[in-house]
Formats: C-alpha cells, sequence, structure tokens
C-alpha cells in the first residue's frame, strides 16, 4: 500500500470510529467550557464590575486575550498560502492544521471583545451607526476580522471539497445518517473531473493570494487600536509591523504545537515528520529574531526620551510590579526558544551529553549564575561596582526570576538528541512569552497615570480567569471536533503529491479522482 | 446676579439681529483662588455640588481635584472634562456615541454606547468613567427624562463623563461645579462673545485669558482643551504653596 493510501486509511479509520480518549477529553473540554458560560451569565448579569478593571485600567484579559488569540489566527492561513504560492512541496500534510487553527482561533479572539463589551445587546450598533464614523480603529478590527474570517474559511473550505468527497464515497454507511448528509452536502458534487479540478485549483491559488494581504492587515488593524491613541507605550508607529511580526511568531509556534499534539494522538509520525518540524522552526526562529530586534528598538527609543511618562513605564516594566512579567517574557519567552531552535543543529554541544565530565555544566552554569547575582543582590563587597539601583535586592529579584526562566536550558543535553521535543518546548515557551508579552502590552500603559494618581493595578477576578480558561478549552474544542468531523491532513494533496512523484513529470495534479466502485457516476 | 442671569438667560443660542448665535462654551479655572476647600476644611465643593447634581453613582467623579506641584510648591487643580476641540475620544468611538455639539461640548450618548472602553483609553486627561454596575437611581432621578445633555438616569454598561453641565448652561446657568465653588475660582465662558463669568464678575475672556497667562492642561498634546488654566497656588486665600 502506498504511504498516501496507508495515511488515508489511517484518517478514516479516526472519522469512522474516534479513538476511546476521545469522549472524555470532549467532555472535560465542554465542561470547562460550560463553567466559563456561567462565570459569563455572572457577568452578564451585575456588570462587567465583577472583573478586575476598572476606571483606571478599563481593559483587561479579555482584550489582551484578543489580540493573543487574534496573533494566533495569523500564521495558520497566512503560512499556508506563502507555503502553496511559492509550491513548497512539503506543506502537503500540514496546511489543514494550519488553516484550522486560524478559523478557531478568530472564532474565540472575536468571542473575547464580545465578552468585553459593556452592552453587549448592543453589538449589531456596530452595523447600525459603525459606517458613518469610520474613524474608529474598532471598526477596522470588525471589518478586517470579519473579512479575514470569511476568507479563511473559504480558504479552508475549498481545498477541503475533494476530500469530504471521497468521505462521502467511502465511509458511507459506517458513519452517522447526519455526517453522511454532512458529507453530501458540502462536497457539493465534486466528482474530480478536470474541469472541477482546474476550477478549484484557480480557486485556491486566488483565494491564497487574497489572503496574504487581509491578514497582514489584520493584525496591523489591530494594533491600530492601541497605536491610534496618545498613550505612552501604544502612541508608536512600530506598533503596526510590531504586531504582525509577533502575530506570525506565535502562530508558528501556534502551529508545531498542533503539529505535535494530533502527529501523537493519531499517529502521524510517518507523514509529519522532523523535517516539518524544522522547517518550521527555522521559520520560527527568523521571526523570533526579528521580534526581538523590533521589541529592542522599542524601548531603546523609549528609554532615550527625557520625558517622564516613558521613562515611568519602563521603571514600571524593567524594576517595577511588572519586572516579574516582563523578565520571564523576555528571556523565557525569547531568549530561550531561540537557544532551544539552534541547540539540535549546533553539533558542538553534542559533546555535553557524550563526554561525561561535561553533563553536569549546563546546570553547575545556570546555578552559578543565579548564585552569583543573589550573592551580589544580597551585598557583597564587589556589588559596589554597581549602580546603586542595581544593587539591590528588590531591582534585581525580578530579572532574577527571568533567569530562573532560563533554567530550562539545563535540559539542553536531553533536548540536543530530540529536536521535535526541543522545537515544541520553544514553541510552548513562545506562545506563554507572546501572551505575557501582550499583556504588558496592554496593562502597564494604562496604568501609567496621565495625570496625578496613586499607584494603578489591577487584578483580575474569577470572572475573567474562568472565561480565559473557558476560550482555550473552547479552542482545543471545536480543534478537536473538527479533526474528528473532518481529516486534519489534506488527503488528496498529498496523494497528489505522491501520484506526480511516480509518473514524474508528467502533468502535475490533471489526474482526475476516480470514485470508487459505490458512488454516484 | 440679576444682570447676570439676563446676560446668560439666552443659553447656547442667542438672537442676534435676523439670525441665532451660537454659544462656543469654555471654562477658565484660576489656580490663585483654588484651595482645595482647605482654608473652610471641607472636600473639594465643586466636586460635591457636581455629585449631587447629576446622581453620580459611588466611586464616580466627573470633576476631580488633584495636587501637583511646581517650583514654587503645591497646588490644586481641579480636572473636569477638557471639552478638546479635536477630542480623542469623539475620533475613536465606533458608533458615534460621544460627539460634540454645536456649541463646542463633548457629549454621551448612553442610549447608542456600546461600552467598548476605547474612549477611556484614549482619554489623555483620565477624565472618562464607566458604569461597571447597574447605577443605582435615586427616587428624585427616576423621573428625570435621559438626555445626552443630562445624561440621567445613569446605565449600566456604558460611559459617562463631565459634560460641562449642558442642561444648566442652556438656560443661562453656570455648571454645578462653577455655582458650587466656595471660592468663584470657576469660570464659564463663550468664545463667542468673548465673555466669562463666575457669577460674581463679568469678564471679557480673552483679556482675561491673555492677561493672566492663561494656560491649557498638557496642550502639547494638541487635543486643544476648552478648559483655560490661571497659573497659582490658591494665594488668594492666603495660602502658602509650601504647605
Ligand atoms: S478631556 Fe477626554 S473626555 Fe474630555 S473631550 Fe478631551 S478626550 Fe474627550
Ligand atoms: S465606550 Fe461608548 S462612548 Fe466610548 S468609544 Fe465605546 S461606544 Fe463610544
Amino acid at each position: 500500500m502506498s504511504e498516501a493510501r496507508r495515511l488515508e486509511a489511517q484518517l478514516l479509520g479516526v472519522l469512522a470510529r474516534p479513538p476511546r480518549w476521545y469522549p472524555f477529553i470532549v467532555t472535560l473540554l465542554a465542561g470547562v467550557v460550560a463553567w466559563a458560560f456561567y462565570a459569563w451569565t455572572v457577568q452578564y448579569r451585575i456588570g462587567l464590575g465583577v472583573t478586575g478593571m476598572h476606571n483606571r485600567v478599563p481593559w483587561g484579559l479579555y482584550i489582551i486575550n484578543f489580540v493573543f488569540l487574534i496573533g494566533i489566527s495569523h500564521a495558520g492561513t497566512l503560512v499556508s498560502a506563502i507555503l502553496r504560492i511559492t509550491a513548497a512541496e512539503w506543506r502537503r500534510p500540514i496546511t489543514r492544521m494550519a488553516e484550522v487553527i486560524t478559523v478557531v482561533a478568530l472564532m474565540t479572539g472575536a468571542l473575547m471583545v464580545m465578552v468585553d463589551m459593556g452592552r453587549p445587546d448592543r453589538l449589531l450598533y456596530l452595523l447600525r451607526y459603525g459606517f458613518g464614523h469610520l474613524s474608529s480603529p474598532i471598526l477596522w478590527d470588525v471589518l478586517s476580522v470579519a473579512t479575514y474570517l470569511t476568507g479563511s474559511l473559504i480558504y479552508l473550505y475549498i481545498p477541503l471539497i475533494p476530500d469530504l468527497a471521497m468521505l462521502r464515497d467511502r465511509l458511507g454507511p459506517k458513519v452517522p445518517g447526519w455526517q453522511q448528509w454532512l458529507y453530501r452536502t458540502l462536497a457539493m458534487g465534486w466528482r474530480g473531473t478536470p474541469r472541477q479540478r482546474a476550477r478549484l485549483e484557480r480557486a485556491l491559488t486566488v483565494m491564497a493570494l487574497l489572503i496574504i494581504p487581509i491578514a497582514v492587515s489584520v493584525h496591523t488593524v489591530v494594533s491600530f487600536v492601541f497605536s491610534m491613541t496618545l498613550r505612552v507605550g501604544w502612541h508608536s508607529s512600530i506598533f503596526g509591523p510590531y504586531f504582525v511580526v509577533g502575530a506570525i511568531f506565535s502562530g508558528i509556534a501556534g502551529i508545531i504545537t498542533a503539529m505535535a499534539v494530533f502527529r501523537r494522538i493519531y499517529r502521524l509520525e510517518a507523514w509529519i515528520t522532523e523535517e516539518h518540524f524544522q522547517k518550521l522552526g527555522w521559520l520560527l526562529l527568523a521571526l523570533n529574531l526579528i521580534y526581538l530586534y523590533f521589541t529592542f528598538s522599542e524601548y531603546l527609543t523609549m528609554g532615550y526620551q527625557p520625558d517622564d511618562a516613558e521613562a515611568a513605564l519602563l521603571r514600571l516594566l524593567f524594576i517595577g510590579p511588572y519586572g516579574k512579567i516582563f523578565w520571564p517574557m523576555v528571556l523565557g519567552g525569547l531568549v530561550a526558544p531561540a537557544l532551544l531552535v539552534m541547540v539540535p543543529s549546533v553539533p558542538a554541544l553534542r559533546s555535553l551529553r557524550t563526554v561525561p565530565v561535561l553533563r553536569p555544566v549546563p546546570i553547575a552554569l545556570t546555578a552559578a549564575g543565579l548564585l552569583t547575582t543573589v550573592l551580589l543582590a544580597r551585598g557583597m563587597p564587589q556589588a559596589a561596582i554597581l549602580p546603586a539601583w542595581l544593587a539591590s535586592w528588590e531591582t534585581l529579584r525580578w530579572p532574577l526570576l527571568g533567569l530562573g526562566a532560563l533554567l530550562i536550558l539545563s535540559l539542553v543535553p536531553v533536548l540536543q538528541a530530540r529536536r521535535v521535543a526541543s522545537l515544541v518546548t520553544a514553541s510552548v515557551l513562545v506562545n506563554i512569552g507572546m501572551w505575557l508579552k501582550r499583556y504588558l502590552i496592554v496593562v502597564p500603559s494604562l496604568a501609567v497615570a496621565q495625570t496625578p494618581f496613586g499607584a494603578i493595578t489591577y487584578r483580575p477576578t474569577w470572572v475573567e480567569y474562568s472565561i480565559i480558561g473557558g476560550t482555550f478549552a473552547g479552542f482545543a474544542l471545536l480543534y478537536l471536533v473538527f479533526s474528528r468531523l473532518f481529516p486534519i491532513v489534506s488527503l488528496w494533496e498529498v496523494r497528489e503529491a505522491e501520484d506526480s512523484a511516480i509518473r514524474e513529470p508528467a502533468d502535475v495534479g490533471t489526474r482526475p479522482y476516480v470514485a470508487p466502485a459505490g458512488g454516484r457516476t | 446676579m440679576t444682570k447676570l442671569a439676563e446676560s446668560w438667560a439666552a443659553g447656547d443660542k442667542r438672537a442676534v439681529g435676523q439670525g441665532t448665535l451660537t454659544r462656543q462654551w469654555a471654562m477658565v479655572i484660576d489656580l490663585r483662588k483654588c484651595e482645595g476647600c482647605t482654608t473652610i476644611d471641607k472636600p473639594p465643593q465643586c466636586v460635591e455640588a457636581c455629585n449631587r447634581a447629576h446622581y453620580l453613582p459611588e466611586g464616580q467623579q466627573w470633576i476631580r481635584v488633584v495636587v501637583e506641584r511646581d517650583q514654587r510648591g503645591s497646588f490644586f487643580r481641579p480636572i473636569p472634562c477638557m471639552q478638546c476641540e479635536n477630542a480623542p475620544c469623539v475620533q475613536v468611538c465606533p458608533v458615534g456615541a460621544t460627539y460634540r455639539n454645536a456649541s463646542g461640548v463633548v457629549l454621551v450618548d448612553n442610549n447608542r454606547c456600546i461600552g467598548c472602553r476605547l474612549c477611556m483609553a484614549a482619554c489623555p486627561y483620565d477624565v472618562r468613567v464607566f458604569n461597571w454596575v447597574r447605577p443605582p437611581t435615586p427616587p428624585e432621578a427616576a423621573l428625570v427624562r435621559y438626555s445626552p445633555e443630562f445624561p440621567v438616569p445613569h446605565r449600566k454598561g456604558t460611559v459617562s463623563k463631565c459634560m460641562l453641565c449642558a442642561h444648566r448652561t442652556a438656560h443661562g446657568e453656570l455648571p454645578a461645579c462653577a455655582a458650587g465653588c466656595p471660592m468663584k475660582a470657576i469660570y464659564l465662558g463663550d468664545l463667542t462673545t468673548d465673555v466669562a463669568t463666575n457669577g460674581d464678575e463679568v469678564l471679557q475672556l480673552s483679556t482675561f485669558l491673555s492677561e493672566n497667562h492663561a494656560y491649557r492642561y498638557r496642550g502639547d498634546l494638541g487635543t486643544r482643551p476648552r478648559v483655560y488654566y490661571i497659573p497659582g497656588h490658591g494665594e488668594a486665600f492666603g495660602r502658602r504653596p509650601g504647605a
């Protein structure tokens, strides 16, 4: 049996009979979603006062999560479109997963905004009154997110059609009636005739070309919601590209994580290979470095301003109450992942594993680094060479926390031999880091008083945490249910690659899909 | 007072010859006279008057009095909405719930506001407040017919802010804070006719501003506030700024 056919058999098996753990996980996720829904009813009844937001910090976890999810949504369709246009062959087994991420993340992200609204009952006012007020960045968001969601749905659907036709023909009575009906309806009479195929290819190319600028616009306007205000830390022209790069960065990390999960649960190791991880890993590294660069230029420019407010913001971030988020974000979410991606590709590091005496080196180095800083902070005589503000425990504990986050690097010898594990660890760190980064974008800028105020703090409540937890559970749930109803790998594209490889170098992709016996003619 | 009432009675519009003339409201706050109500040992009376006049729910202040410092020492600054001519809040509102009326007052239509709070993030003067929970409606407020010029009763899930007492100036009354200030430090001005009054005296607005080095708070932002401050430390009532 050919590779593509084995893959088909494997995934059709999943669709016909889900794995045993499936109902448990679905129930669990649905439970979390239900709890979040309960929290939301409390919020709806009493008002946004049940959250930790207040007049000085009018935005909190909901907006942070909105930016995060829209960011995650980014890479899916965008990466798939770019890979399709550039005819990167290795994309075939992963495009579908990527496209689904986009759709799911956009849906949950849009939900965050509705949860955040003081008057969700007036949602449609945006359409009723909005068009007279196109100067509002919120409307730009509504328009571009709606366009992106529509575009991504179409872009997910078009390459799904041949697979749907196959499900219609091959699964037949193996699945319940409604599922048969679903495949039949969605397949829209696909027979795989040359004309249908040509149309499909053309539609795909057009959509892929269209979706790229739309994707870029989406995160640009998300950043405009912030940068169009006069707030310190927001009012910056770098915000558009900064957000776009951040979105693609976290989105790729999202794809890598999802790939790892699906590969594991549906046993796809033979098709989603180390090569896929490594290729996306390099992409992740490139964006990681660009993001570091943007972050550096952003803060350096800010730090050079003689402006009080900017200095106040930087103090809050570096040594103030937000330091405990800032340093882990920079070191754990940006520096560590970059190193983790590179680790398995540096042959010299192999000796850390193979030469016995060198084995404890990573842990020892990390420990020594931590210890020295603590000792310095605790006022060893050598600490006198440091500027006063640096030499006190209060100002140093947050950078230390960040260094603690780097402790992950003591795993280097373990990860060095496991490329995929190393990349997945990096991806998870990136996503945590990027969530924290969005927190640092939203909250501290609001917490810098523009007129005299005492200290401004923001402490989220159980309602907010529950709803955030619920959206992540909902995200996983939608993704899982999709993979249970539709093949999570684009089967016809994988087969197409195989076929064209066999009939090298004949007409790529013109061979009609032949419905097996039993299909309608 | 009668003279004053006559002069302002026409409110927002005043007949001039054939046509009408539209007021362009402004406010002048004389910081030489504002001593934070410390000499009379009371909480700031402008704030109290405002709270009463608009039945403000607990936790809301549409005008705040903050303490600032300059080279000569500390001083008090009442901060109402600046009624910016180039108002960031108006620009960002997605449904036009925040708008400037013909007299240059920035109003909020609480029946339209969707509660996105972008305007709160956008206001550089931190003057906007939100109804985080259902605001209590005292019996006397329940009878008021809602209008953006007198946004009572308050609406849950929407923003509120100082609206320069549009309901009072419309029929020739001073804003509640100006009327309530025992030191008469707050003046209502009209840019069209170039007059200003605090209820005691009537002045030529432009001369008053230029002779006393009036400035606008954070004027460098380019929001063009309609609220002017005359620098001072409450010295008109013997307050010593060092204190
Ligand atoms: S002070 Fe704030 S609320 Fe008032 S007009 Fe200016 S931006 Fe709007
Ligand atoms: S909170 Fe209300 S007034 Fe403010 S921008 Fe949103 S819709 Fe407009």
